[in-house]
């Protein structure tokens, strides 16, 4: 894989995959009398043990609020959410954590930079998107547009689902203000080389934002070697809690964003004359935060680095490897997404057969997959089609797991056919 | 082409395949393959769908895959006629069970029939995702909403 910051070239050690399936109590179970085959991880991963002990003892032995409570529990919360700051601050390479904002998910903190930077914006100032990104990172552009009439404009994607280098290099210009993009496409498993198009950006003056609720899952992001100026992501795609997200922004450009939302936590001193914002990163952070579920994040990074990246990356990629080889054994199937560099995702369609049954019909074997347009209808609209399913595979996945797959997709293409 | 008369009164679907037929099949199948097959089989009684009919206000939001749903009412007989489309096999086979239960009813008839209890009976809403049941659901409630305005 390329445009991976911590990318190690040395022999990877293999994992012990049954091992790290223990550590996942939900994927024991059967679904419809089969074992579970969990393969819709772009959608939300599984959690293992540690995340649920941690959160489990956080609410057992020290919670409390933070950063105000004069006594003992209260110390104890903030030193664990602080802590689970710095593991995320850690995580990303960021230079400080004042730079680590909580929030809801990928969609919040997008929502955040671009209500953020709504003031630097004029008519006919240009954001560019791709045409591969999720609906979060359009939508919220196209709101921030119509309110200062600048304009949201899609760099191309080439038919393998690559980004189309050409169209990016043509649409950047004077007028682009900001770069919007998905590090990797939560249909194509595309892996975009971000940090190449940044550098472009950046000499333009562009300011930078990438989506990588799909890429952390799959390997660890380093923004400073990345050059963005915001990144964003998920915990519960990266085996973490619900309800959480992180958003990295640079500190001077946080200084200068106001704040999302106002409220608790995120003033310094409130009076009917005049209320002044806290510091970073509590000025973005209003309200009680997600405490337990930072504490949760934290668990998860430290299982993830736990188990090694070179180890994963390897297993991820051999997943892909043997569903890659099967798609010939079941007639009709075609790979929509066939970039050079992937993660472990694979969206397909089958000559004749309609994504939703498939996903039914699957999920009667077991099989859990996504079907639909997966919050990227643009992308949709540019293969022609109204949707598709979508298997997406984790570190806990097995190669007889993707065999799974492919025996239970050839069974419905003889139910159906 | 609009859809003819004829083609909402040709629907075999609640007419010359009935509700109790439907029942007395099921009691007949054991596994979910010959469950879902014959729900498929059943799809494929569906009369074609008119092109020009699939319009946004002919849709069914609310479903995972296209849906579209069209009505004729009788004034000869007082009844309600449907056609129902979707681009999934398993959707059009809930269609046609959705069709055998109320279609050629009067709008009273139709208002008065426990569509939950057949799926309850039918074990259907046990086998299909919420997801599902939801774009089941939708379409009941379209057909139910026409039934309604034609019974004012």
């Amino acid at each position: 894989m390329s445009d991976l910051s911590t990318a190690n070239t040395t022999a990877s050690p293999v994992l012990d995959v049954e091992a790290i399936r223990r550590d996942f109590p939900i994927l024991s179970q059967e679904i419809n009398g089969k074992p579970l085959v969990y393969l819709d991880n772009g959608a939300s991963a599984q959690k293992p043990e540690m995340v649920l002990d941690a959160m489990d003892r956080y609410y057992r032995e020290m919670h409390s609020n933070v950063h105000r409570g004069a006594h003992t529990l209260g110390d104890r919360a903030t030193t664990a959410f602080e802590g689970a700051r710095e593991t995320v601050r850690s995580f990303l390479n960021a230079q400080s954590t004042r730079e680590i904002i909580w929030t809801r998910g990928t969609t919040e903190a997008i929502n955040v930079v671009a209500n953020g930077l709504a003031p630097r914006l004029k008519e006919g100032d240009e954001i560019l998107v791709s045409h591969m990104e999720h609906h979060a990172n359009i939508v919220p552009w196209q709101m921030v547009a119509e309110r200062t009439g600048a304009k949201v404009i899609p760099i191309q994607v080439t038919p393998e689902g690559e980004l189309d280098l050409e169209s990016f290099t043509s649409l950047l210009n004077e007028r682009t203000r900001i770069l919007a993009i998905t590090h990797v496409s939560n249909v194509l498993g595309t892996i975009n080389p971000v940090r190449s198009v940044i550098e472009q950006a950046k000499k333009l003056g562009v300011l930078t934002l990438v989506d990588g609720a799909q890429a952390v899952p799959h390997f660890r992001p380093d923004v400073q070697e990345l050059g963005c100026d915001f990144y964003a992501f998920s915990s519960h795609k990266l085996f973490g809690p619900t309800g959480i997200g992180v958003l990295y922004g640079r500190a001077e450009l946080l200084e200068e964003m106001p704040p999302y939302q106002g409220g608790g936590e995120m003033i310094e001193r409130v009076s009917f004359e005049r209320t002044t914002w806290n510091i970073l990163p509590y000025k973005f952070e209003a309200g009680t935060p997600p405490i337990a579920e930072a504490v949760g994040l934290a668990a998860a990074i430290d299982y993830v680095e736990g188990l090694g990246r070179p180890a994963m990356e390897a297993a991820e990629s051999a997943l892909l490897q043997r569903a890659n080889e099967l798609v010939e054994t079941v007639p009709g199937m075609e790979i929509i997404g066939t970039a050079r560099q992937k993660v472990p995702v694979m969206s397909f369609k089958i000559a004749g057969l309609h994504a939703s049954d498939i996903g039914t019909l699957l999920d009667q074997q077991g099989i859990a997959i996504r079907t639909g347009n997966h919050c990227a209808m643009p992308l949709m609209d540019f293969y022609g089609v109204t949707g598709t399913a979508r298997a997406s595979f984790a570190v806990y996945n097995t190669l007889e797991e993707v065999e799974k797959l492919f025996q239970g997709l050839q069974k419905i293409q003889r139910l159906l056919t | 082409m609009t859809a003819s008369k004829e083609q909402f009164l040709n629907n075999p679907l609640g007419q010359k395949t009935t509700l109790d037929e439907v029942l007395e099949d099921f009691d007949f199948l054991d596994d979910w393959e010959e469950r879902y097959a014959y729900i498929i089989d059943l799809g494929k009684q569906l009369p074609a769908f008119p092109d020009d009919e699939r319009l946004e206000k002919n849709f069914v939001h609310g479903c995972q895959s296209q849906v579209w749903l069209i009505h004729h009412y009788d004034d000869e007989s007082g009844k309600l006629f449907l056609l129902i489309d979707s681009d999934a096999m398993i959707v059009r086979g809930l269609a046609a069970i959705i069709l055998v239960a109320l279609n050629n009813k009067t709008p009273r008839e139709l208002l008065a029939t426990d569509i939950d209890e057949l799926f309850e009976r039918l074990d259907l809403f046990r086998h299909i995702s919420p997801t599902r049941g939801n774009g089941l659901r939708a379409m009941v409630g379209k057909i139910r909403d026409i039934a309604a305005a034609e019974a004012a």
